[in-house]
């Protein structure tokens, strides 16, 4: 208890921990202060001035005079100083005093905020970031509603191409200096910084250089205005037309927790979401912008395929498709059958594998390994999103590592029958056109048009990540939730779904109808996942499987949280 | 040691033998006392530079004086390095400590006691400790350290030398802004002198005290003079002022570690204090304002420049009549600035309350004594000692435009308030000399001050926002007299003027 110390804000006294930054203890009680440049992962240099608050301390006695005698509470009276504090940067004391609302506090704001706009474009109606933008904001919420200034503003480049990703427009900028600290403090290539002075201070890239760090676009979440602005999303959409969606990101094992931005169905953006056991506050552009083939309806598969007698796609019901997909397979014994799954496929959607391999008595199931470099960030080695899952749903202890046997088993005539699902194995699995050639019956559901559906027999369209609900565990061993942000183009179905249908179709009865239904199965009949609940999990998700795998950007911000130069 | 008797026996018995020549204070001054000069029976002056009768010259002794040059065998043989040599048999703490009993207040603007400063030093320290001097002279209306850098090198170099050992420094910094750099020259070979002659270097004097001084050009800012910002401009980077806390430079300051930043007079001043004796030396200048300081006189006097006196014991108007040789011919007083453009104007026929209690009084803007507490005491401040002389054939917009102007290009533009608002204010005041503004411009200008004011990382929102705060407030009649009623509700429309002027 002895490193709690009491503070009182606003007139009530509440308890914190010794070495809590102001904001951190006025945000915990309610109390939320306005801010621009303080981030909590990033280190504070008061600039903004728009957290300034009032703040006292117990009053020191004169030379020789008895100190104030507490009341019964234990609280001395507090001394109120007469000019305002940031509270970003300093930490909560024994017996403080925190205003944040008050003349001063409000005259401050008000003051700041007249300030901050003298020398900002009124162009709202064509930046991109009204709407989300916290100038607009605290205007509303502590501007002055009227603006003194009458001079002529400060000119400033615009439209500055800063790197291959971001834009900038440097009249909107307020200096707040948060892209400049992320690219030192995080992504660890400082290419931003200031040049100029005073009012004609300007944001710009180092000469020579381009801001192209992979974690550029974190740069255009932390501006709180319009001046770093992404070039994928700029223009594209009011933001206040777009739902968010709390998900995961599916690019590599870490599973960044990410929030979409879509509008009918359509997607326009990924943001980062805030998970500090996983992602921090940041993820790698390659990831955020891999999303554009979803909306590509050229390439999605709309409708199921099979193939008619002269061995030409025909355009069928999906229901037809699962018939057509269980007449062929029924033709053959469990030994004849591979299945091969995905590590990017949920844990619900392994669990209907397995089953469906149950069904089948098949004799392999398999899934791709997908691997790259490391970056050192929060790109893991690991590229599928659920290998974990795989391991653990499925119990394969090397995944992968069955796919030349499989080949073989198909060259030799053992294997006559193959399902892949959400893989295209010619382009990811190293599958020829000859593995593939002493197959009699080739199954398979992907998003997209791919080589391997060309030589199926029979194709299902199932969802792609943004097109499910699921649970995937990280490298780490999280398991966290892939919410579904749109239905999939034509007639896909969630994956789950087409597995489901296709082993009803396979008389392999029924009984499920929700991706949460197949949890609880899983938690019933997997011990890893004894005892969980489907909402237990969040949206941060929980620590379920332990492995030593670590993410060296988290490990890189414990360091500086441990230092106390950032919040965390 | 030899040094030691020397001393002993020489300038410790000074004060009591009688000395022919006396630099008095103001005869009608309360705290008027006569001293001894210590050695400035033999000093002429340069023909026309000779000091006025009421300056006493204890940093500025060699200022202007014939037969003096910069080497350190001209400083040696006027008794130059002696103090260090005392020094470095005392005790670090000692040194201190008689910095302390001399009351020695910083010369740099805020005037805080270097004393104590010094004495913020962490306890327990392990890391290295760093002493600057801040050598980026920049207030408008202060030129005192440059012509100590320019004629009287080895005197900071020995000041720096004492104050370094005194807080445990092994290395130290002048950091000397841009503009002097004939200066920063002159102080790098002085180094070399010195450490040719075993003042610098390891082993100084036959003791483990070691140090090394550099001379680092500044980056040409105002803002550089700041003493966090210099620490950062120092570390290579923008010079940024640091907040404070956590960054109190005595426990994170250069490259986070303790470090002491002490204006050049200052760092001077530490060598006579060992000189005198921190006591002794205390005895000059009033109580709680000791010592000696330089003003810096420009402006609308006959006599512009620089006068060494004693603290308190110069009024404003023997400044201005006596030394400067009063105003121009038929001109009247309008303003002061005492301390440095930064400092709040005094009006030329106000009464100011000073003192306390029973001593108490109303005293006109001549009877002002130029020390910390009665400036502060006026509302204004004796800041950096450049005293801006304002007669009334100056338009007071005029002047506030022109320091707006100052401010404006000067701000470093790292936090919201003074980036924006100095430049707010210089528009208005602009658009005022242009005949260009209304009276509600006036409110404007006092409120964008007032918004600056105490709310920034630094003191430079305060530095820029003084100015108009107190023009405002004293001299609001004169400015509202330059605005135009009639464009109280002219629509103004900057874009469009602009592009009139094709400049969008």
């Amino acid at each position: 208890m002895s490193d709690l110390v009491d503070v009182q804000i606003n007139g009530e006294w509440h308890q914190f921990p010794k070495g809590t930054r102001m904001i951190e203890a006025c945000r915990e009680v309610g109390a939320e202060v306005p801010h621009y440049c303080y981030h909590p992962k990033l280190t504070s240099p008061g600039n903004c001035r728009m957290c300034l608050v009032q703040m006292g301390m117990p009053p020191r006695p004169a030379p020789g005079a008895e100190p104030a005698q507490p009341d019964e509470d234990g609280h001395v009276p507090i001394s109120w100083m007469p000019r305002p504090v940031i509270a970003c940067a300093n930490t909560v004391a024994p017996n403080m005093g925190i205003r944040t609302q008050g003349e001063l506090t409000e005259n401050v704001r008000e003051g700041v905020m007249e300030l901050m706009l003298a020398n900002h474009p009124l162009d709202c109606p064509i930046c991109d970031q009204a709407g989300e933008c916290h100038l607009q904001e605290y205007s509303v919420e502590h501007g002055k509603g009227e603006g003194r200034f009458r001079e002529q503003k400060v000119k400033k480049p615009k439209n500055v191409d800063v790197g291959p990703r971001i834009r900038l427009d440097d009249e909107r900028c307020i200096m707040c200096s948060r892209c400049i600290r992320f690219m030192d403090e995080v992504a660890d290539d400082p290419v931003l910084g200031f040049t100029d002075r005073g009012s004609h201070t300007t944001l710009a890239v180092y000469p020579g250089r381009e801001l192209d760090s992979n974690y550029s676009l974190n740069t255009a979440d932390l501006c709180p205005v319009g001046a770093l602005t992404s070039n994928d999303f700029r223009f594209q959409m009011r933001v206040w037309f777009m739902k968010e969606i709390n998900t995961i990101d599916t690019n590599c094992g870490t599973g960044a927790n990410i929030t979409v931005y879509a509008r009918q169905g359509e997607i326009f953006r990924i943001k980062p979401r805030q998970n500090n056991s996983v992602n921090s506050d940041w993820m790698p552009d390659s990831h955020r912008l891999s999303f554009h083939w979803i909306n590509d309806e050229e390439t999605r598969l709309t409708s199921a395929l099979a193939k008619d007698e002269n061995g030409n796609h025909q355009v069928v019901t999906n229901e037809n498709a699962y018939a057509i997909a269980a007449a062929k397979l029924s033709k053959y014994k469990g030994h004849e059958i591979a299945i091969i799954a995905s590590a990017r496929m949920t844990n619900e959607e392994l669990f209907m594998v397995k089953r469906l391999a149950k069904h089948l008595k098949a004799k392999i199931v398999e899934t791709v390994p997908r691997t790259g470099e490391a970056d050192g960030y929060l790109i893991s080695e690991d590229r599928n999103p659920n290998t974990l899952g795989v391991k653990t749903v499925l119990g394969l202890d090397d995944p992968g590592s069955q796919l030349e046997s499989i080949k073989d088993d198909i060259k030799q005539g053992q294997i006559h029958a193959l399902i892949t699902l959400q893989e295209d194995l010619i382009t990811d699995a190293g599958f020829t056109d000859d593995d593939l050639a002493g197959l009699d019956v080739l199954i398979s559901s992907y998003p997209c048009a791919n080589p391997t559906a060309e030589r199926s027999d029979v194709v299902l369209p199932g969802g792609c990540w943004a097109e499910k609900s699921g649970t995937m565990l990280n490298i780490q061993g999280r398991l966290q939730r892939l919410n579904k942000v749109t239905d999939g183009p034509g007639t896909t179905e969630e994956p789950w779904e087409v597995i489901r249908n296709l082993q009803q179709a396979l008389g392999g009865g029924n009984g499920i109808h929700s991706h949460t239904e197949i949890f609880n199965q899983l938690a019933e009949t997997i011990p890893v996942f004894a005892g969980v609940k489907f909402q237990d999990i969040g949206d941060l998700g929980i620590p379920l499987v332990e492995t030593d795998e670590t993410l060296p950007l988290l490990e890189r911000e414990k360091e500086r949280v441990a230092q106390g130069l950032i919040v965390g | 040691m030899t040094f030691m008797k020397a001393w002993t026996t020489s300038t410790l018995s000074l004060p009591n033998t009688p000395d022919p020549i006396f630099l008095t204070a103001p005869q009608n001054h309360p705290n008027h006392r006569t001293y001894p000069l210590p050695t400035m029976s033999a000093i002429t002056y340069k023909s026309g530079k000779e000091p006025h009768p009421n300056e006493r010259r204890i940093i500025f002794k060699n200022v202007d004086r014939e037969g003096w040059d910069q080497s350190i065998d001209t400083y040696e043989g006027e008794g130059g390095y002696d103090q260090l040599k005392r020094a470095v048999a005392m005790e670090p703490g000692a040194v201190t400590n008689e910095v302390k009993s001399a009351g020695l207040r910083g010369r740099g603007g805020a005037g805080f006691p270097a004393g104590l400063k010094w004495s913020f030093l962490p306890p327990n320290n392990t890391k290295p400790v760093y002493l600057i001097c801040n050598a980026d002279e920049s207030e408008p209306g202060t030129f005192k350290d440059r012509y100590i850098i320019h004629q009287d090198p080895h005197q900071l170099i020995e000041g720096m030398a004492i104050a370094a050992f005194a807080v445990g420094a092994k290395l130290a910094y002048i950091y000397i802004r841009e503009e002097f750099p004939q200066g920063a020259e002159i102080l790098e070979k002085a180094i070399t002198e010195a450490r040719e002659k075993g003042y610098l270097g390891k082993n100084i004097l036959g003791t483990d005290f070691e140090l090394e001084i550099y001379v680092h050009r500044g980056a040409g800012a105002y803002i550089c003079g700041e003493e966090t910002g210099l620490i950062e401009s120092l570390e290579g980077k923008r010079p940024y002022p640091r907040i404070k806390p956590p960054y109190f430079p005595a426990a994170m300051g250069l490259y986070l570690c303790p470090t002491i930043v002490n204006n050049v007079e200052t760092l001077c001043h530490v060598r006579h204090i060992l000189e005198m004796g921190g006591e002794e030396w205390s005895k000059v200048g009033t109580p709680n304002n000791t010592g000696t300081r330089i003003l810096c006189v420009s402006g609308d006097v006959k006599k512009p420049g620089y006068f060494e006196v004693e603290v308190g014991k110069v009024t404003m108007g023997e400044l201005i009549n006596d030394m400067c040789g009063g105003l121009k011919d038929g001109r009247s007083l309008k303003a002061v600035i005492p301390g440095g453009s930064s400092a709040k104007v005094l009006r030329a026929d106000e009464t100011f309350k000073v003192g306390k209690g029973d001593d108490c009084k109303e005293i006109s803007i001549w009877d002002i004594p130029m020390d910390f507490d009665t400036l502060a005491a006026c509302g204004s401040m004796a800041g950096s000692g450049g005293v801006i002389v304002i007669d009334d054939s100056r338009s007071i917009s005029w002047v506030l435009n022109n320091i707006n102007n100052f401010y404006a290009h000067e701000s470093c533009g790292q936090c919201t308030p003074c980036r924006e608002g100095s430049l707010w204010m210089k528009k208005i005041t602009d658009r005022l000399v242009a005949d260009k503004a209304a009276p509600s411009d006036i409110e404007t200008l006092d409120a964008v001050a007032r918004n600056i004011d105490g709310q920034t990382i630094c003191a430079f929102g305060e530095a820029s926002s003084w100015p108009t705060e107190s023009f405002v407030e004293k001299f609001k009649d004169e400015l509202i007299a330059d605005t135009k009623p009639e464009l109280e509700n002219t629509p103004v429309n900057a874009e469009k003027e602009l592009a009139a002027a094709g400049l969008l």
